[in-house]
């Protein structure tokens, strides 16, 4: 055996000349890897490649279309709310104008009523006062024609009403009284 | 006692310094393989190099089949790390020099080659098998007569025939009569020496890695004897150190290997230059 791998040794002196059979054995080799991967083994992990790459730009379209759509909506919320504002301050602004007239109107009816109060006191007062100034004076002349009729001794009452003295005593002492005061 | 062109295995010889024989440097010999099976003379035979070379393809196809077999869009473990793989060879090789559109064709090649060459190369630092089958010239021969193929059929397809030769030589009139000479040495620098650069490139740096490796293992075995245990001992750690360097070579050289490849095909697409 020694002997033989000696000879061997010898031809192989030029490593750089490739013997054939390990040639063929390496072509065998290379032609394993390279039949299963191309033909197999990498059209299958390609095909995964390009699908998870599918997947993920589909994911990121979905994302995409999602985010638009709740800019719109969030778009949409805020106008609504803005309206939804300007609506609520309209409705302050007429509430107020109309408590503005109310109390408006109320005040002026309040004005009238007291008016009306005040008017209807001051004729009362001066019903009253008429009421009270003419029976007083029917009273003083019956009392002052008594006590004349006593002193004179004799009735001046039916001359008296008559002549109207009483009255035109009154009168007179009216007219005093004015020009005093 | 010279070194035994025989001798397959360092540790067969039970040899130490001091004991009266001498350092059994490797050589040519440690490439020889004793056949497992036939006879060396003829062209029926079986060596360890050769399983080696099969059992590597059937480890780089079981490993992808493992992981491609049946994959998923939401990739396990070994689905991701083949994947890496892939898509390194993929995006930063082939559509890094040839292109995306033009260099889809050929990912499969290049894959394959990458992978190819890799396991071929790791087996030198594989326990018990311990042999880069790259460094036998045959293996790195077929693959880069593989590429030749693939370039020059290819430019011959995209130029015609009179194109095919502008594109090797790079002919340019406006060189004048330089232009011939310059034609001349381009045409056998692309077409005779590029692809013997291309095998022996990737077949001297593994062949060289494999002798370093066997120088130190086997002084580290030498020289246990006597004061010579110290040197061992550093002898040994160089054996560490050189074990992780040629596991950087071994990446680079088949990085190195199927970017060229990418090159030549680049070349071969291209208008002539």
């Amino acid at each position: 055996m020694s002997q033989l791998l000696t000879v061997a040794a010898e031809e192989m002196e030029n490593p750089l000349i490739p013997p054939i059979p390990e040639l063929v054995i390496g072509l065998i080799a290379f032609v394993i890897v390279f039949g299963f991967l191309a033909k197999k083994l990498l059209p299958n992990i390609n095909k995964v490649l390009e699908e998870r790459r599918e997947a993920i730009e589909g994911g990121i379209e979905k994302a995409d279309a999602a985010q638009t759509e709740a800019q719109s909506v969030l778009e949409q919320y805020k106008a609504q709310l803005a309206e939804a504002r300007h609506e609520a301050a309209r409705m302050r602004q007429e509430a107020q104008e109309q408590g503005a007239v109310i109390i408006q109107e109320m005040r002026a009816e309040g004005q009238r009523q007291r008016e009306e109060i005040v008017a209807a006191g001051h004729a009362q007062i001066e019903a009253d006062r008429k009421a009270a100034s003419s029976a007083l004076r029917q009273d003083v002349g019956t009392l002052a024609t008594a006590l004349a009729g006593k002193l004179v001794g004799e009735s001046l009452e039916d001359h008296a009403r008559q002549s109207g003295t009483v009255d035109r005593f009154l009168d007179e002492l009216e007219a005093k009284a004015e020009a005093v005061r | 006692m010279s070194a035994d062109p025989t001798q397959v295995l360092a540790f067969e010889t039970d040899c130490h310094i001091f004991d009266g024989c001498g350092f059994p440097a490797p050589g040519l010999h440690s490439f020889l393989f004793e056949p497992l099976w036939g006879d060396p003379h003829s062209n029926l035979y079986f060596n360890k190099p050769m399983l080696l070379a099969l059992l590597g393809s059937l480890i780089i196809v079981g490993f992808f089949w493992a992981a491609f077999r049946k994959p998923k869009m939401v990739p396990g473990k070994l689905q991701s790390i083949a994947e890496m793989g892939y898509d390194f060879i993929r995006r930063g090789i082939v559509y890094e020099t040839i292109g995306k559109r033009e260099g889809e064709r050929y990912v499969p090649f290049v894959v394959s080659l990458f992978f190819f060459v890799w396991m071929m190369n790791l087996w030198s630092i594989i326990p018990v098998a311990q042999f880069p089958v790259t460094s036998i010239i045959a293996y790195p021969a077929v693959l880069a007569g593989l590429v030749y193929i693939t370039w020059v059929s290819l430019t011959f397809k995209r130029h015609g025939f009179v194109g095919a030769f502008k594109n090797f030589t790079g002919f340019d009139k406006s060189l004048g009569p330089v232009a011939y000479l310059a034609a001349f040495i381009e045409l056998f620098s692309n077409l005779l020496v590029r692809p013997f650069t291309h095998a022996v490139r990737l077949f001297a740096n593994m062949f060289a890695g494999h002798t370093l490796l066997l120088l130190f293992t086997i002084a580290s075995w030498y020289l246990l004897n006597g004061i010579g245990i110290a040197y061992a001992g550093v002898s040994f750690v160089m054996v560490i150190v050189m074990t992780a360097f040629e596991l950087f070579i071994q990446a680079v050289q088949a990085y190195v290997f199927v970017l060229l490849t990418c090159t030549f095909i680049q070349g071969a697409l291209a208008k002539h230059h």
